[in-house]
């Protein structure tokens, strides 16, 4: 267990919020409304073909209702100009949609700005607290540069601690305002530009260029500025931007077919543009085009939400992917520390008597281990703890291997039964007959064994053992469920491995592994079609990081674990990296719920539009109209208002996302193809006849 | 040489194939069926007694009523039961001369004496303009027209209609009728009487 | 007619299914053996290795996907070459009892482009204008050979997905050389006996001068090699027929065993395709679950079909007609075979007909069309039915996938950005080429005239034409005269545009799926193989249908059967 305080938070989802921005904010609305109508610059839309198309649409409706009112355009200015109005409304919640999503990540953006002022840094030219310096502006440092940084003094810029060690309060990045210890050399090295040092000095080697920290990786992940389209959007893109240009080219043929018609029937006309761009804009998958942004901002935002940086789009949807997650045992699976669990005595020895012995041994023993031991044994015998007064600490040392105290002649140790049993039987001591059997049994479960003697008598064994992190069981079988299989990768023996992988329900261990076999098995994994995750740390940690799909490293890890990873954890908590896997299903799942329900929408729009626009021609197909929608005119302007409407009403599934259900996959495509399959074709019929009944009962 | 073949191997591969699938194939089945078929693959013919062809037994030819039963319109280019061009009216079904020619032919049944329902198949063209069937109804329909011109009993005659369908196979479609082999045989009955 | 007993009909239906999925299944295995080479290596594959050795082919080389595809289409260039020759010189060249003289040379190009495309549109009348010569040795041999192309092209694609981190998607002359000596042409010896003992001709005797029964007058019979074409007409999914009626003529189809026989011919590697992909996946369930994605959309459209003719036109029910509608129909097929034909012909890529659709109530003409405009995926053409519903299934792979918060993924290959562009141009290149071409003819100046009737039918009529052309099909509603210029231009184009285009993105999509990595299955991946998958497939197909189309089917058939049944 490297840093105990900040991952003891286990599975409660992170205590601190960097920023609360709710989504409905008042002000943040109404920037959202001004930043829609700003983004009806054509320039804006060219990211969005969809909408650039409707915006054309709306532009050249809009035009013929001026001809119109001037007699040069055929039609009823009124129809004309309602459906231009709710077609610019159509662009304008599709930009609100964008521009609100931006907003929540521009808020919460300014606010980690706030740190990163210019700050004041002072470069030294040998990595010793007593060297000549400069004082720089930290935006001209450059990687490689060293500084000095005193109590008081922010961090100039992400880099690695080369000497001394310090308490310094991250809260700035993770909102913990308890400070750590970061310290040269060992895995609590790395340090963040923006931070500060609230105790000791220390020197940092600078390891980022300026602009490029975690903080403004931070920064421009969340304003969603450099957020590269991920190739599932860019595939989802090509397919939306296809049927799009598909369904033009429908209505563009559309013309001279009805053209030929209404000539050939002898009534009707040729369809006017006015309905064929209001057809064009129904069928196009305008829902899922304007909430598409949406969708991905939102997902970065609910990332940060839980104090984790994705340092691209696409490795929060390879999470999504994964099928093999390697975890470390400790920290992740078992709190850091073994505790005892129980005091068995060997033959002949009260248990009131180990009992008093463990205390003694323990009384001084600060470790977490040593205070679980005194924890149990006032559980079991309370009020009535040994005098100690006189006593004096034995510490542990790593050639007896064992500690305890003593006092006068009297002393009591505990330690390895290896290392007791040397010591014991080297003094001439005797070792029961039932120790060994004992403590075969205690290491067999997994557990750890400790021997308590009293002077020269071994008096019985204490059983430590690795405690099952609260609901990490239940986890694993959700992950089963989903078909991720969880491996643990633990330094201890085959034996403690298999029974704690058993306990907690994992699907494979990697026990003595060394930093190397990360690196193979996730290698391994990967040759056989897998897509493996990992969390990790330590410099160590690195090349398994870099090999992994995806890799999050804990942010008081070193900073070649961060560089490897592609996504940061800030809470350092391990157990997270279950909470990106779901983030990453959620993004996916609501794109692909939103196009299915927006392609399905169109079917019902066609009933509405086509019984309107052609029973002039052929008077048969008015039976189309299934609907029974009050008049062609109000046919379809109700298609397309509801095609307006939907948009702002989906707004919150697409920033909320949809829920993910740790089933099956089948299971969870079955009831998703019903509610926005099955849900999309119907949903549209009800709207639009509603909508009619409303535009019928308006006297124009 | 190896280079040499490959810029040629497509056309190699025309020429092979061209004589296994373009010769070989067709002449070894010509052959076989000659042997294994000799009529069918020769068209079914049927043969006047002088030796010349009156026919073939399933391509439809165009008798016309009362002596005779009559066998389906025929849209056929260039005349009906044109068997060098064949083909069907292909007119839609909302086409007015199709249903004015259709109400033509039903009033032609219709003045020749026949009530109740007219069977489709015979106021109907084929596809192939040269269908040698019709319907059993659209024969027995026609039973008394045949039975007053050639002045033998109705009952006679839809045996003969009878047993001329139990002939043709019908698991598509519902009992039909060889408008060829029927007249042949009405013919020979006709002799016997 | 007598009455129509549907009891009958629906046993016999159910029958020609339970056969056909059984033989299907025996014969997918097959094809799996064939192209896994397990022939090749036996004394049978002897004619195999002559040939490999003649044109210095080496089997074990195989090819990238850009080289698979250049390969293919050098082939059916010269293909096309030799037809156009063949068909420009028939009258100097023997076997032309009938002296026809070469054919006009713009009409030979559109038979080329129709031949070696598997669409096999006919503007012209074969017993009218072609030497046996040309029929046998130009029009058989591209049947076999734009067969073995698609057969070719779907075997291709069930490599790439099998393997994984290889550029290599087989050898297109390997396959070639395989389909044609193994599949096609054992069938279509079986076949063609089979059909000559039911009274299809087989001969090069001169057109027969008949002369007549009674009041009945003489006849010219055409002769000739019909057989031969026939039974690879149907196995190839061709349809070309040797005569202008096609399988309904008495020469081409004589019987309704005739008739069963040529329906399961056109069938029978269309339908095997999906099970012999299962071999290759080494996962059958695969294999039969695109299977059943086919034969629930071919039932529909059978019985949709079969439905509204039953319904029949209420205009002669008024005039006290009976029994369906047999304009264009023959009687020994009734409304069974003539609807389980049209079904099959139209659902693959065959396009025989042995019902003239023009006459079709309105409705029931929209079937073909639909199944047509659908891009054959139903069962489909040689191989072309394959790889366009494989298309289909990339796009509902890749939404479903989304649905369930993966990365979209099929039989563990990833679909990206490439596969997603390739599976678009494959099943929308022909519907985009149908809407403007449709929309093109009636703007130029005397497009219209091609139209043999007005108004929704004879926009029916145009629309058939060129979904017919654009898929490859090849049937029509004959009634419309393709022979304008425009149409016999913009046709020879439309034919092979959209043939190839698709063929090369499928391919590309093959090519880049090998190259990929296969990742495991687990509970976490989308199964593709079961029920919910199955109906969503079929949806996709649908609405993607639907979406592209409904416009253009109101103003066409939809539009025709309200005309028909407001009474006229």
């Amino acid at each position: 267990m490297r840093n105990g305080s900040s991952c003891q938070g286990g599975f409660e989802t992170s205590r601190k919020r960097i920023s609360k921005v709710s989504s409905f904010d008042i002000a943040l609305i109404r920037t959202a409304v001004w930043q829609a109508v700003k983004k009806l610059d054509l320039h804006e839309q060219k990211e969005n073909i969809v909408m650039l198309l409707v915006e054309l649409g709306s532009i050249i409706t809009t035009i013929i209702f001026f001809l119109s009112l001037v007699h040069i355009e055929s039609g009823s200015p009124l129809f004309i100009g309602l459906v231009s109005f709710w077609l610019w409304i159509t662009v304008l919640f599709a930009n609100f949609a964008e521009a609100i999503s931006e907003g929540r990540g521009k808020a919460r953006a300014s606010s980690l700005r706030e740190s990163k002022e210019i700050i004041e840094a002072y470069k030294i030219s040998e990595p010793k607290p007593d060297a000549k310096g400069i004082l720089v502006a930290s935006r001209d440092l450059t990687p490689g540069d060293m500084v000095l940084v005193r109590t008081g003094e922010t961090i100039p810029a992400d880099g690695e601690v080369v000497c001394g060690a310090a308490l310094v309060n991250e809260a700035a990045i993770t909102g913990e305002s308890a400070p750590v210890i970061r310290e040269s050399g060992g895995d609590r090295s790395a340090v963040t530009g923006g931070t500060l040092v609230t105790a000791n000095e220390i020197v940092v080697r600078i390891t980022s260029q300026s602009g490029e920290s975690v903080l403004d990786q931070m920064i421009a992940m969340v304003e969603g500025a450099k957020r590269r389209k991920t190739p599932n959007e860019i595939a989802l893109n090509i397919l939306l931007v296809s049927l799009t240009l598909l369904f033009l080219i429908v209505v563009i043929t559309l013309q001279p077919v009805s053209s030929y018609s209404s000539t050939a029937s002898g009534m009707g006309s040729t369809l006017p543009v006015t309905v064929l761009i209001a057809l064009f804009v129904c069928l196009a998958p305008t829902t899922i085009a304007a909430l598409l942004p949406a969708i991905g901002i939102a997902g970065m935002d609910k990332l940060f939400r839980r104090n984790v940086i994705a340092l691209s789009g696409r490795a929060i949807e390879s999470a999504g992917d994964v099928n093999v997650l390697l975890l470390d045992k400790t920290g992740t699976i078992t709190y850091g520390d073994r505790q005892a669990v129980s005091f068995i005595p060997v033959d002949g020895v009260k248990t009131e008597d180990l009992i008093n012995a463990a205390i003694c041994a323990s009384y001084a023993d600060e470790t977490p281990e040593g205070r679980s031991i005194i924890t149990l044994a006032e559980k079991i015998m309370p009020c009535e703890l040994p005098e100690l007064n006189e006593a004096k600490f034995i510490p542990f040392s790593a050639h007896t291997r064992s500690s305890g105290a003593r006092r006068g002649d009297t002393y009591w140790v505990k330690g390895a039964p290896d290392a007791i049993i040397h010591e014991v039987s080297s003094k001439g001591g005797i070792i029961p007959p039932d120790l060994d059997r004992k403590v075969t049994v205690i290491a067999t479960s997994g557990g750890t064994p400790i021997v308590v003697c009293l002077n020269n008598s071994i008096l019985g064994v204490i059983h430590l053992k690795d405690v099952l992190k609260t609901g990490i069981r239940e986890r694993f079988v959700d992950l089963r469920r989903i078909g991720i299989k969880t491996i643990m990768i633990t330094g201890d023996n085959a034996q403690t491995a298999a029974a704690i992988a058993a306990e907690a329900g994992v699907d494979d261990y990697l026990a003595g592994a060394k930093p190397d076999d990360k690196l193979n098995l996730i290698r391994k994994y990967q040759a056989e079609g897998a897509m493996v995750a990992m969390t990790g740390d330590g410099t160590n940690d690195a090349p398994a990081l870099a090999q992994a799909d995806v890799a999050v490293a804990m942010n008081n890890g070193t900073q070649a674990a961060r560089e490897a990873a592609n996504i940061i954890d800030l809470d350092s908590d391990p157990t997270k990296l279950l909470d990106i896997v779901q983030i990453g299903k959620e993004i996916l799942m609501t794109r692909g719920a939103l196009t299915t329900f927006s392609i399905a929408n169109d079917i019902a729009k066609y009933f509405a539009i086509l019984p309107a626009a052609l029973a002039g021609i052929y008077p048969g197909l008015a039976a189309l109209n299934i609907m029974n929608l009050t008049s062609p005119d109000s046919a379809i302007l109700s298609a397309v208002i509801f095609n307006a409407i939907v948009i702002p009403l989906l707004i919150p599934l697409a920033i909320r996302g949809v829920r993910y259900r740790a089933v099956p996959a089948g299971e969870l495509f079955t009831s998703n193809l019903v509610i926005y399959g099955f849900g999309g074709i119907l949903v549209p019929f009800i709207g639009i006849k509603i909508i009619d009944l409303i535009i019928a009962g308006v006297p124009l | 040489m190896n280079r040499y073949i490959s810029y040629f191997r497509p056309v190699i591969y025309i020429v092979i194939f061209t004589l296994i699938l373009g010769f070989v194939y067709p002449l070894i089945i010509t052959m076989l069926s000659s042997v294994l078929f000799p009529v069918q693959s020769h068209g079914s013919l049927v043969f006047n007694s002088n030796g010349s062809v009156a026919g073939s037994k399933i391509i439809g030819i165009n008798f016309t009523g009362p002596q005779y039963f009559v066998g389906r319109p025929s849209a056929t280019n260039g005349g009906p039961y044109n068997a060098s061009w064949s083909g069907g009216s292909n007119y839609g079904p909302t086409y007015l001369p199709l249903i004015a020619k259709i109400k033509d032919r039903t009033e032609f049944w219709r003045n020749l004496g026949i009530e109740g329902e007219i069977p489709s198949d015979l106021v109907m063209a084929s596809g192939s303009g040269l269908d040698p069937d019709i319907s059993l109804n659209a024969a027995l329909l026609q039973v008394p027209l045949i039975s007053k011109s050639r002045n033998i009993s109705s009952v006679i005659l839809e045996s003969l209609v009878n047993v001329e369908s139990n002939r043709q196979p019908a698991f598509f479609s519902g009992r039909y009728v060889n408008i060829f082999a029927l007249n042949k045989a009405l013919d020979n009955l006709s002799q016997e009487v | 007619m007598s009455p129509i007993d549907l009891s009958t009909d629906i046993i016999i239906i159910a029958f020609f299914m339970l056969l056909l999925t059984i033989v299907a299944y025996f014969f997918g295995r097959f094809l799996f053996s064939v192209f896994s080479g397990k022939i090749s290596g036996t004394r049978t594959g002897i004619i195999e290795r002559w040939i490999y050795r003649l044109t210095g082919t080496d089997p074990d080389n195989e090819q990238e996907w850009k080289e698979y595809g250049r390969d293919l289409l050098i082939f059916n260039l010269f293909g096309g070459i030799i037809l156009f020759i063949i068909l420009s010189i028939q009258g100097f060249l023997p076997l032309n009892p009938q002296e026809f003289g070469p054919v006009n040379p713009l009409i030979a190009i559109n038979i080329v482009a129709s031949f070696i495309t598997n669409t096999n549109w006919q503007i012209y009348s074969g017993e009218t204008v072609l030497s046996y010569l040309t029929q046998m040795s130009g029009l058989t041999v591209q049947n076999f050979l734009s067969a073995g192309t698609g057969i070719c092209v779907a075997i291709a694609v069930m490599r790439g997905f099998t393997r994984k981190d290889t550029k290599k998607i087989g050898n297109f002359w390997v396959d070639l050389t395989r389909t044609v000596l193994y599949v096609l042409l054992p069938l279509a010896i079986i076949g063609a006996i089979l059909l000559i003992s039911q009274g299809v001709i087989q001969n090069f005797d001169p057109y027969i001068h008949t002369t007549g029964y009674g009041t009945a007058p003489g006849q010219i019979l055409p002769m000739g090699p019909v057989a031969s074409q026939e039974s690879i007409k149907e196995i190839g999914t061709n349809g070309g027929g040797f005569f202008n009626a096609n399988s309904a003529h008495p020469y081409e189809n004589p019987t309704p065993f005739s008739n069963f026989l040529e329906i399961f011919l056109i069938l029978l590697i269309p339908s095997s395709l999906p099970f012999a992909f299962g071999f290759f996946l080494q996962k059958p369930r695969q294999g039969f679950s695109l299977y059943i994605v086919m034969a629930l959309l071919f039932l529909l459209a059978f019985s949709t079909l079969y439905g509204f003719e039953y319904l029949g036109n209420p205009a002669f029910k008024d005039m006290g007609i009976t029994g369906i509608p047999m304009e264009g129909k023959e009687v020994r097929f009734g409304l069974l075979g003539s609807a389980l034909f049209s079904t099959a012909s139209t659902a693959t890529s065959s396009g025989a007909v042995n019902t003239m659709y023009d006459s079709l109530t309105p409705l029931a003409g929209m079937v073909p069309m639909i199944l047509i405009l659908l891009g054959e995926v139903v069962f489909g053409g040689v191989g072309s039915g394959f790889y366009t519903m494989i298309g289909f299934v990339i796009i509902a792979v890749f939404i479903a996938g989304l649905m369930i918060g993966r990365t979209p993924e099929y039989l563990g290959k990833k679909i990206s950005v490439f596969e997603m562009k390739m599976a678009i141009v494959t099943i929308l290149t022909s519907g985009v080429l149908v809407l403007i071409l449709t929309a093109l003819a009636l703007i130029i100046p005397g497009g219209k005239l091609a139209m043999h009737e007005t108004g929704a039918h004879g926009f029916s009529e145009l629309l058939y034409a060129f979904a017919s052309m654009a898929n490859n099909n090849g049937s029509a509603f004959a009634g419309f005269d393709g022979t304008q210029f425009f149409y016999i231009i913009s046709g020879s184009l439309v034919m092979l545009l959209g043939r190839f285009i698709p063929i090369l993105a499928i391919l590309a999509l093959s090519g880049s799926v090998a190259g990929k990595k296969t990742l495991q299955s687990g509970p976490g991946t989308l199964p593709t193989d079961s029920l919910s998958f199955i109906i969503w497939i079929i949806l996709v197909i649908l609405i993607i249908g639907i979406l592209t189309f409904f416009p253009f089917l109101a103003m066409g058939p939809v539009a025709e059967w309200f005309i028909m049944s407001g009474g006229i």
